[in-house]
C-alpha cells in the first residue's frame, strides 16, 4: 500500500524508469539488427543490379537438361523445379534407409557395449571409439573412392554374397520384390486386413483397459492381419509379388535392384558413423534404468515380457529417443555430404542448378528452407513426444 | 552428504583392497564361456577379429607407405615455403613452451599433457626423418621443458597466473600473424589456401577461439527477459543448428560477396573462418547455455542478496561457474569441429583431404588411396582421441554430475 503510494506521488522520471528503459533498449537492439539486415539487402540489390540479375523464382520453370541417375522417375527435359523435387525426394530417401539401418547398428553395439562377454564389449567399445574420431568425410571418401571404386572389381568379376548379391565396381546388385499384375487384387485384402486389423486392436485394448490387465493387444492384430493376407494370396490369381534376381547380361546385371556407387558408399558411412553414437545413447539408456525397477515388477508378479515393455521401455524410451532424435537430424543433415561423393540429393542437386542459372541468392533460400523444414517438423514432433512422455508429478 | 560420499572421502587415504588373484581358466570360463550363448558368441569375434587383424597386417605389409614419408611436408603445410619453415617450428615451440609453462605452473592433468607432448616430439626425433628435422623434433621438447622450469619457478608470484592467461589468448593472434607475415617485416606467405594439415588446426582453433565469446552472448541473449532479444537470438541459434554446415558453406563461396558492398572483398580462408565461427557460436551458445541452467536458483537470489545487479551478477558469479561446468563439452565441439574442417575442401581449400588428391593425381603415387586415406584417419583418430581422452579427466576433476 505505502509503496503504491510513493510510487504514485513521486514519479519517476522515464529515463530511469524500468520499465521504459527495457522497451527502449529493445527498440535499439531491432533497429540495428534491422538496420544490419537492410545494409545487407541493399548491397545484395546493388551487387545483383551490376550483374543485372534480379530475385525471381521464374527459372525454375525452366528446363533443367542435366541428368539425375537415381530417384524419381526424371528426364533431363523436365523443369528445375522438378529436378530439386527429385533431389529433396532422394535426400528423404537416404536419410530414412539410413536411419533404419543405423538405428539397428547402433542398437546391437550399444547391447553389445554392455555384454557380459569380454570379448564383444571390447569389440564393440573399439568400434565405437574408432568410429567417432574420425571425420565422417574422411569415412566417406574411403568408402567411396577406396572401397567402392577402387577395391571391388569390375562387373564381369562381380563379388557374389548368398542370395544372389552382386558387388562390383558399379554399384550393387540385390534381389528385388517387384509387384505382378495381380497386385491390385490383392491390395484390396491389404486394405480389409489392416481396417479390421486396426478394429481388433482398439477393441482389444478398450477390454484390457477395462478388465485394467496387461496385454499385447497387438499379437492379435498382427495375427489376424497375417491370416488375412495369407487368405488373399491363395484365393488372387497368380502370385501378386514377384522376385526379380539380378543375372550377369553382356554388358551389366539386369532385374533385380540397383543401387548405385554413390548411394551404397553414402549409405554405410553415415550408417556406420551415426550408429557409433547411437551405440552410446541406448547403451546409457539402458544403464538409466536401475536394477531395482526390474526386481520390484518382477516381485509384483509381472512376466518378464511385461516387465520389458510396461516398465523397462517406458523409461527408457524417455531417456534415449530425444538425443535420438537428435542423432537422426544430424544423419539428415550429413548426408549433404553427398555432393562430395556423387550421389544426387538436394544440395547436390541444388549447386547443379545454380551453376546451370547462377541463381545464388534463390538456390541457396530453397536449399535452407528444405533442410530447415526436416528440422523444425523433427523438433515439433519431439516436443510432442516429451510432453506426452513427461514424467506425471504427483 | 551422503554416507557413500563420506566413504569416498575416507577411502582416499585407505590402500585399495588387495585385488582377488582369478585363475586364467575361471577368468575365460566367467568372461567368455559362461553360456552356450557367449560361447558362441566368443568365436564368432574370435573368428572376425582373425579375418580383420590378418587381412589388415597382409595389407599393412604390402602398402606402399614410402608415399607418406614421401610428400609429409605436402600434407602437413601444403604449399609453405620451404625457406619459411621455421616459423612453423616458431609457432609450435610457442605452444609448447606454454604448454610446460603451465605444466610447471599448476601440475596435474597439464603436467601429464605437456610431458606426453615432450615424450611424443622425442620418439618422433629417433625415426628416420632427415637430420636437420630431428633437431627441430627434439626442440619441441627442451621448448617446453623450458616452459616448465620458468613456471616451476614463477608459481608462487602473484602475477604469474594473469601472464599465463594473457599469453595464451595472445598466443593464436600472434601464431596466426607469425604463420601468414606482416607487410614490411615478415614477408607474407601467398598461397594460405594451400597449406595442408595446417588448416585443420587453423580452422578449429579459430572457429572455437572467435565463437567463444559470441557463443557466451548469444547464450545470455537467449534467455534474456527482454523478449525481442530473445526471439532474434533463439532465431538464430535454431537456423544455424538446423542446416548443415556444407550448406553455409556454400553460402560463404558465393552469396556472402553479394551481401557485402563491392569494395570489400574478403579471401576464401576468411570467409571459411567467418563461416565456421558463425556455426560454431550457435553450437557454443547451446552448450553454455546448458552450463547457465545448471547453476541453481539460489547463487542469483545470493548475489541480489549481497547488492550486485543482473549484469555484475551474470559477469561475476554466473558466468564463472557456468563456464567452469562446460569446459568438457567445449571440448567435445573443438574435437567436432576439427573435424568438421575437412569439409573446407568443398570450396576448394586444400587441407588434409583435400591436398591428397594432388597426390593421387600424380603418376608415381597411382594406387595409394588406401595409404592415404588411413594415414589421414590415424592423424584424425590420435588428436580426437586424446583431445576426448583429456576433456574426460577434466571432467572428473572439476566433478561434473557429482556434485
Amino acid at each position: 500500500m505505502l509503496s503504491k503510494k510513493v510510487s504514485s506521488s513521486h514519479s519517476v522520471p522515464f529515463w530511469r524508469d524500468v520499465r521504459v528503459l527495457r522497451v527502449m533498449g529493445q527498440v535499439v537492439f531491432l533497429v540495428i539488427i534491422a538496420a544490419g539486415i537492410l545494409w545487407l539487402l541493399n548491397n545484395l540489390q546493388v551487387n545483383l543490379r551490376a550483374c543485372g540479375l534480379r530475385i525471381s523464382f521464374n527459372f525454375l520453370r525452366n528446363t533443367a537438361g542435366f541428368p539425375i541417375s537415381e530417384g524419381l522417375r526424371y528426364n533431363p527435359t523436365d523443369v528445375h523445379g522438378y529436378a530439386f523435387w527429385v533431389g529433396i525426394v532422394n535426400t528423404i530417401r537416404i536419410s530414412l534407409i539410413g536411419i533404419a539401418l543405423t538405428t539397428i547398428i547402433g542398437t546391437v553395439v550399444g547391447i553389445a557395449r554392455l555384454s557380459s562377454n569380454w570379448l564383444v564389449k571390447k569389440l564393440a567399445g573399439l568400434y565405437v571409439e574408432v568410429v567417432r574420431n574420425i571425420p565422417l568425410l574422411v569415412q566417406l571418401f574411403f568408402w567411396y573412392f577406396a572401397v567402392m571404386l577402387t577395391a571391388l572389381p569390375m562387373v564381369k568379376n562381380s563379388i557374389r554374397l548368398p542370395g544372389s548379391i552382386y558387388l562390383t565396381r558399379r554399384g550393387v546388385y540385390l534381389p528385388w520384390i517387384t509387384l505382378a499384375e495381380s497386385f491390385g487384387t490383392w491390395a484390396w485384402y491389404i486394405i480389409g486386413g489392416l481396417v479390421v486389423a486396426i478394429a481388433v486392436y482398439v477393441f482389444r485394448r478398450i477390454q484390457l483397459k477395462r478388465a485394467e490387465r496387461p496385454g499385447f493387444p497387438i499379437i492379435w492384430a498382427g495375427t489376424i492381419l497375417i491370416l488375412i493376407l495369407g487368405a488373399g494370396w491363395f484365393l488372387t490369381p497368380g502370385n501378386p509379388l514377384a522376385l526379380t534376381i539380378p543375372v550377369l547380361k553382356r554388358f551389366n546385371f539386369e532385374g533385380g535392384l540397383w543401387l548405385s556407387t554413390s548411394f551404397t558408399s553414402l549409405l554405410i558411412g553415415l550408417s556406420v558413423y551415426t550408429g557409433a553414437f547411437i551405440a552410446e545413447i541406448v547403451r546409457a539408456g539402458i544403464l538409466a534404468i536401475s536394477r531395482g525397477q526390474t526386481e520390484a515388477a518382477r516381485a509384483v508378479g509381472l512376466k518378464k515380457a511385461h516387465v520389458l515393455r510396461l516398465v523397462v521401455l517406458p523409461q527408457a524410451l524417455r531417456v534415449i529417443i530425444p538425443p535420438l532424435a537428435s542423432q537422426y537430424l544430424n544423419l539428415t543433415k550429413n548426408s549433404s555430404l553427398a555432393i562430395l561423393i556423387g550421389y544426387y540429393d538436394l544440395m547436390n542437386v541444388g549447386t547443379t542448378i545454380f551453376n546451370q542459372t547462377g541463381r545464388a541468392v534463390e538456390m541457396i533460400m530453397l536449399i535452407m528452407a528444405s533442410y530447415l523444414t526436416m528440422s523444425l517438423l523433427t523438433s515439433l514432433l519431439m516436443n510432442y513426444y516429451n510432453r506426452r512422455m513427461k514424467l506425471v508429478e504427483r | 552428504m551422503d554416507e557413500n560420499q563420506l566413504a569416498g572421502y575416507a577411502d582416499k587415504n585407505q590402500l585399495p583392497p588387495p585385488s582377488e588373484r582369478i585363475p586364467a581358466i575361471r577368468w575365460l570360463k566367467q568372461n567368455l564361456f559362461s553360456s552356450w550363448f557367449n560361447a558362441i558368441l566368443t568365436i564368432v569375434s574370435t573368428a572376425l577379429i582373425m579375418t580383420i587383424v590378418f587381412g589388415l597386417l597382409r595389407w599393412a605389409l604390402e602398402a606402399r607407405w614410402e608415399v607418406i614419408p614421401a610428400n609429409l611436408k605436402l600434407l602437413l603445410v601444403g604449399t609453405y615455403p620451404v625457406e619459411h619453415l621455421w616459423r612453423v617450428w616458431a609457432v609450435v615451440y610457442l605452444v609448447a613452451f606454454l604448454l610446460g609453462f603451465s605444466s610447471g605452473a599448476h601440475g596435474g592433468l597439464m603436467r601429464r599433457v605437456s610431458t606426453t607432448a615432450a615424450l611424443v616430439s622425442v620418439v618422433l626425433a629417433v625415426l628416420p626423418f632427415p637430420w636437420g628435422t630431428r633437431g627441430w623434433l627434439l626442440g619441441i621438447a627442451v621448448a617446453a621443458a623450458a616452459g616448465f622450469g620458468l613456471g616451476y619457478l614463477g608459481k608462487g608470484i602473484r602475477w604469474c597466473k594473469r601472464l599465463e592467461i594473457a599469453s595464451w589468448i595472445l598466443s593464436f593472434p600472434i601464431s596466426l600473424i607469425f604463420l601468414n607475415g606482416v607487410g614490411g617485416i615478415l614477408p607474407v606467405i601467398k598461397g594460405r589456401t594451400m597449406w595442408g594439415f595446417m588448416l585443420n588446426l587453423i580452422g578449429a582453433v579459430v572457429g572455437i577461439g572467435l565463437s567463444f565469446p559470441v557463443g557466451v552472448l548469444l547464450a545470455l541473449g537467449r534467455r534474456s527477459r527482454l523478449p525481442a532479444i530473445r526471439l532474434v537470438c533463439t532465431a538464430y541459434i535454431e537456423i544455424i543448428r538446423g542446416v548443415p554446415l556444407i550448406s553455409l558453406l556454400f553460402m560463404a563461396s558465393i552469396m556472402l560477396q553479394l551481401l557485402l558492398p563491392a569494395s570489400v572483398r574478403p579471401d576464401l580462408l576468411i570467409r571459411a573462418m567467418l563461416t565456421i565461427t558463425a556455426f560454431s557460436a550457435a553450437y557454443m551458445a547451446e552448450n553454455v547455455r546448458g552450463g547457465l541452467q545448471a547453476i541453481p536458483q539460489g547463487q542469483y537470489e545470493a548475489a541480489y542478496a549481497v547488492g550486485l545487479n543482473r549484469a555484475l551478477t551474470t559477469i561475476l558469479i554466473i558466468l564463472p561457474q557456468a563456464l567452469r561446468i562446460v569446459i568438457p563439452a567445449i571440448v567435445g565441439q573443438f574435437i567436432a569441429l576439427f573435424m568438421d574442417t575437412t569439409l573446407f575442401g568443398f570450396i576448394a581449400i586444400l587441407e588434409l583431404l583435400n591436398i591428397t588428391r594432388s597426390i593421387m593425381g600424380n603418376l608415381e603415387w597411382r594406387g595409394t588411396i588406401f595409404e592415404l586415406y588411413v594415414f589421414i584417419g590415424i592423424v584424425f583418430w590420435i588428436l580426437c582421441y586424446s583431445m576426448s581422452y583429456v576433456s574426460r579427466r577434466i571432467e572428473k576433476t572439476l566433478g561434473v554430475g557429482e556434485r
